[in-house]
């Protein structure tokens, strides 16, 4: 699958298969392409080349009513929450159910409190998104994202700025979702250690292409110098940490002579 | 050279005048679904309209009290003061009312739809609902432009109706016209027609209004510079393009 955008190629040649009941962690630098190719998934934008088919459909080919119908077995974790800010907690969670059922209130009212308490914030529901920190707006966030219950939920960055607590919490919520439930697991982070202890299957995405899979203990010995300094974090290899500029000196000398 | 770029502005121009056009098209497909939801249009009809009523009421008031003051001192020169009821009204209803509410609107109104709207882009929350699979141009948009389409002839009708008590307020209390005549000059004079044009120009201008702030949110810029600029164009854009209609719509009704 080829995608790019602005000229910018993001995607290469990708293929990737994602296993169903399974934890699968996309691994990769910040810009490569991870929330590109849950935009791609989730039908937002669409592959140049190639194809990306969810249960079996090509996304790139349904029409506006078939892919709503397949979003709707789609769960996505914003990695800022992008709760509904004029709405309160638990309005945002039932949300989803309002618009696509036409269940008694009674009946939502039991459905979202249970999802809250699964992410532990059943006494929130009356607060507003402006008064959750960023942890909580992440927690009430999925458990906006899992009301539904999807059949694959994608998280991104679900790891980015929380705190020790939060981060086991939401850790130990992605693992019960999956082993629970039976929800494929799509996780897109940089967080090499953290995905470690959850992710069945890890890729890494380098360039625009999986560099490497496997599990996160294969991928730690792998024999590629750019998987292993991605895995061990180095500054310098064959992956460029710096953005492409003229040399410093140069560039330095030739503003002084201005 | 400065043939291309004056090309590129008319390109630019052209695109942006079809952005809205097709916008429009899209926003009246999901008016009558958003009809079927009075919760949502209940609410930005009371966001759009009620909220504005004081800033209208207030200017309705000054508006009439000028026109009051202004219209006597006019008329008063050919001793026909006491057509200052016909004059004011006239004035209000078919000029007045309409243009300024609509400018207010797009002041107070419409810059709260586009700051709004476009703070829901800069922060996912449209993703969001398209990733739930809600529609955010039926559930956001849709409702807004209704509910702005909707509130400007009734804050029109408003402010018609205190402007004609201002300048009543002036003339008949402060400059002594007699008040039997103002009213009954002006009964007489007004007719259906001169109501109708009012409010087809603020139907006009509501849909305007109403289409460009929402726009403008829709497609702002996702980042605080963005949406600043966005809201600053609905104002300069809507309050530009109602003049204009104005000049058409009253060619057209002469």
């Amino acid at each position: 699958m080829h995608y790019a955008i602005g000229g910018r190629q993001i995607f290469t040649g990708l293929d990737l298969t994602i296993g169903r009941g399974r934890i699968t962690a996309i691994m990769g630098p910040s810009g490569g392409g991870k929330t590109t190719l849950l935009k791609l998934i989730t039908g937002q934008v669409f592959a140049d080349r190639g194809s990306v088919r969810v249960f079996g459909q090509d996304v790139a080919t349904l029409g506006r009513r078939a892919l709503y119908a397949l979003r709707q077995r789609l769960g996505l974790l914003f990695q800022n929450g992008a709760l509904l800010t004029d709405m309160d907690v638990f309005d945002n969670v039932a949300f989803p159910v309002r618009e696509h059922s036409d269940l008694p209130e009674t009946l939502i009212r039991k459905l979202v409190l249970t999802k809250l308490q699964a992410v532990g914030l059943r006494g929130a529901a009356h607060l507003m998104p402006a008064e959750l920190s960023g942890g909580m707006a992440r927690r009430v966030a999925l458990a906006r994202a899992i009301v539904m219950d999807p059949e694959v939920l994608m998280y991104d960055e679900p790891f980015v700025g929380l705190d020790p607590i939060s981060l086991g919490v939401i850790l130990r919520l992605i693992k019960q979702m999956n082993s629970a439930l039976g929800i494929t697991s799509i996780v897109v982070s940089h967080d090499v250690e953290e995905l470690a202890t959850i992710a069945d299957e890890s890729h890494l995405l380098l360039e625009g292409r999986i560099a490497a899979s496997g599990t996160p203990e294969q991928l730690r010995t792998s024999g590629s110098p750019a998987v292993h300094q991605f895995m061990t974090g180095g500054a310098e290899g064959p992956v460029a940490f710096n953005y492409p500029a003229t040399d410093l000196t140069e560039q330095l000398l030739a503003e002084s002579d201005e | 050279m400065s043939k291309s770029i004056h090309g590129n502005y008319l390109l630019e121009g052209l695109r942006r005048l079809g952005s809205v056009a097709l916008f429009l098209l899209q926003l009246l497909g999901q008016s009558l679904p958003a009809l079927g939801r009075p919760g949502l249009l209940i609410t930005q009809i009371y966001n759009a309209g009620a909220r504005s009523l004081i800033i209208i009421m207030l200017s309705g008031l000054f508006v009439g009290m000028v026109l009051g003051l202004q219209g006597y001192d006019l008329l008063q020169r050919f001793g026909s003061e006491q057509a200052l009821g016909i004059a004011a009204a006239l004035g209000l209803l078919r000029e007045l009312a309409p243009v300024i509410t609509a400018l207010l609107f797009a002041g107070r109104a419409g810059t709260a739809l586009t700051s709004e709207i476009g703070l829901m882009r800069a922060t996912d929350q449209l993703t969001a609902m398209e990733i739930m699979a809600v529609d955010p141009l039926r559930y956001v948009a849709a409702p807004r432009f209704l509910g702005g389409v909707i509130a400007m002839p009734l804050l029109t009708a408003i402010f018609s109706l205190i402007g004609l008590y201002g300048a009543q307020l002036v003339g008949v209390q402060l400059m002594g016209v007699d008040q039997g005549t103002f009213w009954s000059q002006t009964q007489g004079a007004v007719d259906l027609h001169d109501v109708s044009e009012g409010m087809v120009k603020s139907l006009v201008f509501g849909v305007a209004c109403s289409l460009i702030a929402v726009h403008e949110g829709y497609h702002a810029e996702p980042t605080a510079e963005g949406v600043g600029l966005a809201t600053t164009r609905t104002v300069v854009a809507s309050s530009v393009l109602t003049l204009l209609l104005d000049y058409v719509l009253t060619a057209a009704f002469l």
